[in-house]
């Protein structure tokens, strides 16, 4: 291997609410490879990669460039030596054209106006040198997410970035796009840039890079050649144990209907239907999974059935009662849970307590006041009860919620989301950014609210969850259900990505007539 | 030693002693006799029981107003309504107090019954306009203000102004109004019974009961708690209510505690100060007391700083801008924070 291009050397970083997210990491890039960086999620890595980038700081440690000491305030220091980042959700505005987004910044001027002929024509020719095609003068807002991220890209190499970062690149992808990012990355490899490639997608790694950076949380776990690593290896080193997602479900006797959709549909605000005749029906004892690349309807769907969102035709009942315009708390009173898919700006307050996380929808309830005073010490009973059944890292029931890892967080919220006996449960992305070990615990707790009898609906990016948990498996494309599974852990994922991606789809008959409906 | 789960105290802690640091500092600069002046700045206001009793009676109307503004920051409502809300309820009380006769014992609660009961009303308002429309509750309180203290003067001016008095004042209170003396030496007054009665029941609200739980939800996080099904409207009305009742009070108390006629013809100035008591005290009703009482210090200690040496009062501005400053910048010593959260992540690893 080359000398070292860039060189990470005991970095520590501790965020301002206590959790230490990097500890004594050290990284080291060789000039014109590509580098994984593996790790489960809450690793470490994306920090890492923000402290390369210049949008975080190192609370101690160094970072050197071809052997010189270099310090990154800003990204705009990044950028300057040569650092590009893509990140995971894209920095883009969605009204501007992809010229306009390619320039911002550094726009080419005519006199004190901007030279859009210029912008474009410079998009045009990175395009064509990096075989990223793109059309200069479409709006962004018009582009599927795999174009969005060649805009992000060409955008970093316009630049002038000779180290690009992906920061899991492939997660908003779908199987077929991803390979197309492969190939456009070796491309760029054979031009003599060097790639930072993040992700926990062992295939994907396996397919594309030289070498890898394992962490697991906070630390490095090691650095190999890509060659002399097999994938059980990795997995072993990025969980600290061999893990295969594999659950044995029993047999569930499946009971009446709890949640019916019936023929609904939304339009958004430019007029497009976002969920188009929507049917669905999920019974007692029963895991609906719904797959699908993010944004094909997922979001409304789940506001349609917590009452959110009313339809312009069609229903949605919850035990035979309609709840369409009814406030949360009634909603919530049918025996409605909902394990949110952004704990940060839903799910929890995280400057309050554990214990004020854990009573907020039960804390209405005549057992836990007397005359409007709180019962304090049976609400510690039951945090503290909770705490322990789902071996939630703490130092106690009133530690700030916010100090927690998400992994832990994300326990609390699927202890109360879980645990006022619920009829009907709606998990969204339930095991995002959650370590495998809270996964595994979150996912038995899926299992055992599905024996007891609670209607469950899955939304989840990730396959290997939604094959393994679900009953029946639904596929959403366009705002429609365009597959329906009876026995969702035979299928391939790659025949999975050709529903998603809206290649193939089976007859509204036979989709019908899988749900039952 | 130190760990950063106190940190706030210690920042708190720091912005104090930095401010008075810089006092001694500039007094060093003015004054001819630096040390005599810090001394008496320093000394005066605990040296005899007529001059804490200052610093108590002033403690009182900031730590009402410091104690509605903590409710509503707590809500993480910027809201400085208290100000126009304490003026404007001290005057209704001025009223009852003046046209109205009574027994004497029931006549100043009803005083402060019917002060806190339109200052509730008033304060409602912007609160009823955030939650409906989401207006921003720092501009509707604040022209609230001055509405507040046009419709004010006025009344002082047309219905209730004695023309025998010399400056502009209402009549005088009935004597039967006027809140009674509660330490012999001193003009504490027994408004600071029911300061404390209002500190521990916005205590015991914040912390124990249910509402207090929804104000609480509502601030941290007021998306969480419309998911968590708590109706975040409501609660936003109710805390702002609960406010304008407890600064009406405050008004009440402070114009039938410490005059005979009311004589306010500016914005007292408590509304803004309380603003200073709350951020000071992060909001805890507990906290609230010892701000105000360190405010009320310095101020007292000010005051007879301009008495007793050739320091000028105004100084007491400085040290509170300082304060505001300090207080409300975020990054004030958060390295020394980075620092201990190094330090603890390192033992624990």
């Amino acid at each position: 291997m080359a000398e070292a291009l860039l060189d990470m050397r005991n970095i520590t970083k501790v965020y301002p609410n206590g959790v230490v997210a990097n500890q004594d990491v050290n990284f080291s890039l060789a000039e014109g490879e590509i580098h994984a960086v593996a790790g489960e999620n809450g690793a470490g890595k994306s920090t890492l990669m923000k402290m390369m980038f210049g949008m975080e700081e190192p609370s101690r440690g160094d970072i050197y460039l071809r052997g010189s000491k270099i310090r990154l305030n800003s990204p705009q220091d990044a950028i300057r030596m040569g650092i590009g980042m893509v990140h995971q959700h894209f920095m883009l505005v969605p009204s501007f054209t992809v010229a306009e987004n390619m320039v911002l910044g550094m726009e080419p001027r005519k006199g004190i106006a901007i030279n859009y002929s210029e912008a474009v024509r410079l998009t045009k020719e990175y395009a064509t040198k990096y075989n990223l095609h793109v059309d200069p003068t479409e709006k962004v807002e018009n582009l599927s997410v795999g174009m969005k991220q060649k805009v992000e890209i060409l955008k970093a190499l316009v630049r002038g970035a000779n180290i690009l970062i992906l920061d899991e690149p492939t997660a908003v992808l779908t199987p077929q796009e991803t390979d197309e990012l492969f190939d456009q990355l070796k491309l760029l490899k054979e031009k003599g840039h060097t790639i930072v490639f993040i992700s926990h997608k062992l295939k994907e790694v396996k397919a594309i890079c030289d070498r890898i950076t394992i962490m697991r949380s906070g630390r490095t776990e090691g650095v190999f050649d890509m060659q002399q690593v097999s994938e059980q290896e990795i997995t072993r080193l990025m969980v600290g144990r061999d893990v295969v997602l594999k659950y044995e479900k029993e047999a569930n006797s499946i009971g009446k209907p709890v949640l019916r959709v019936k023929d609904f549909t939304v339009c958004s605000k430019e007029g497009k239907r976002v969920l188009n005749h929507i049917q669905l029906s999920i019974s007692e004892g029963e895991i609906v999974g719904v797959a699908g690349v993010e944004g094909n309807g997922q979001s409304q769907l789940v506001d349609a059935v917590v009452g959110k969102l009313k339809g312009e035709s069609g229903s949605v009942e919850v035990g035979n009662v309609p709840i369409g315009g009814m406030d949360i708390e009634s909603v919530r009173g049918l025996g409605v849970s909902y394990i949110p898919e952004d704990r940060m700006r839903q799910g929890t307050a995280k400057e309050a307590s554990i214990l004020d996380n854990i009573i907020s929808t039960r804390f209405k309830g005549k057992e836990w006041s007397k005359l409007g005073f709180f019962k304090r010490s049976k609400m510690l009973e039951l945090t503290e009860e909770y705490i322990k059944k789902f071996q939630i890292k703490t130092s106690g029931p009133n530690q700030e919620i916010g100090m927690l890892s998400g992994g832990n967080m994300q326990k609390v919220v699927v202890a109360r989301e879980g645990s006022t006996e619920p009829k009907f449960l709606i998990a969204e992305q339930p095991t995002r950014g959650v370590d495998v070990g809270a996964a595994q615990l979150i996912h038995h707790n899926l299992l055992e609210l599905r024996s007891k009898g609670c209607a469950i609906l899955l939304i989840s990016a990730d396959l290997n969850e939604i094959l393994e948990l679900s009953d029946k498996l639904l596929v959403m494309y366009e705002g429609e259900f365009v597959a329906c599974f009876d026995h969702p852990s035979e299928i391939s994922e790659q025949e999975l990505g050709l529903y998603m991606l809206g290649i193939n789809r089976q007859e509204q008959g036979d989709i019908r007539r899988g749900m039952h409906v | 030693m130190f760990k950063s789960k106190h940190f706030e105290y210690y920042r708190t802690a720091s912005v104090l002693l930095i401010a008075l640091l810089l006092t001694f500092i500039i007094i060093s600069f003015v004054s001819g006799q630096p040390l005599h002046t810090i001394y008496i700045f320093l000394y005066e206001p605990i040296s005899s029981l007529s001059h804490f009793g200052n610093v108590v009676e002033m403690a009182i109307p900031l730590t009402f107003t410091g104690l509605a503004l903590a409710l509503l920051f707590k809500m993480n409502m910027f809201n400085l309504g208290a100000e126009g809300t304490f003026y404007f309820a001290g005057l209704m009380a001025s009223f009852i107090a003046i046209r109205i006769s009574m027994n004497g014992a029931l006549h100043p609660l009803v005083c402060i019954m019917f002060g806190g009961i339109v200052g509730a009303a008033i304060s409602a308002i912007p609160g009823w306009l955030k939650a409906k429309w989401d207006v921003n509750e720092l501009v509707t309180s604040l022209m609230f203000n001055s509405i507040l203290y046009g419709v004010g003067q006025y009344l002082l001016n047309y219905k209730l102004r004695d023309s025998a008095a010399y400056q502009t004042a209402s009549f005088k209170f009935e004597s039967t109004a006027v809140l009674s003396k509660l330490i012999p030496g001193t003009r504490i007054h027994t408004g600071l019974i029911i300061v404390i009665v209002c500190v521990i029941l916005a205590h015991l609200f914040m912390y124990k009961t249910r509402w207090g739980y929804e104000l609480r939800m509502t601030g941290a996080n007021r998306e969480f708690a419309e998911y968590s099904g708590i109706k975040t409207g409501r609660v936003i009305i109710y805390v702002h209510l609960l406010a304008g009742l407890i600064a009406g009070i405050g008004g009440s108390v402070e114009v039938l505690g410490m005059y005979s006629r009311f004589q306010w013809n500016a914005l007292p100035g408590y509304g803004m100060d309380g603003a200073l008591v709350a951020m000071i005290a992060k909001n805890s009703p507990i906290g609230v007391v010892g701000a105000a009482l360190f405010l009320a210090y310095i101020r007292v200690g000010a005051d007879m700083m301009s008495r007793y040496s050739d320091v000028p009062s105004e100084m007491i501005s400085i040290i509170q801008a300082i304060i505001l400053l300090l207080v409300s910048a975020d990054q004030f010593l958060k390295f020394w924070k980075n620092r201990m959260l190094l330090k603890e992540a390192q033992k624990h690893a």
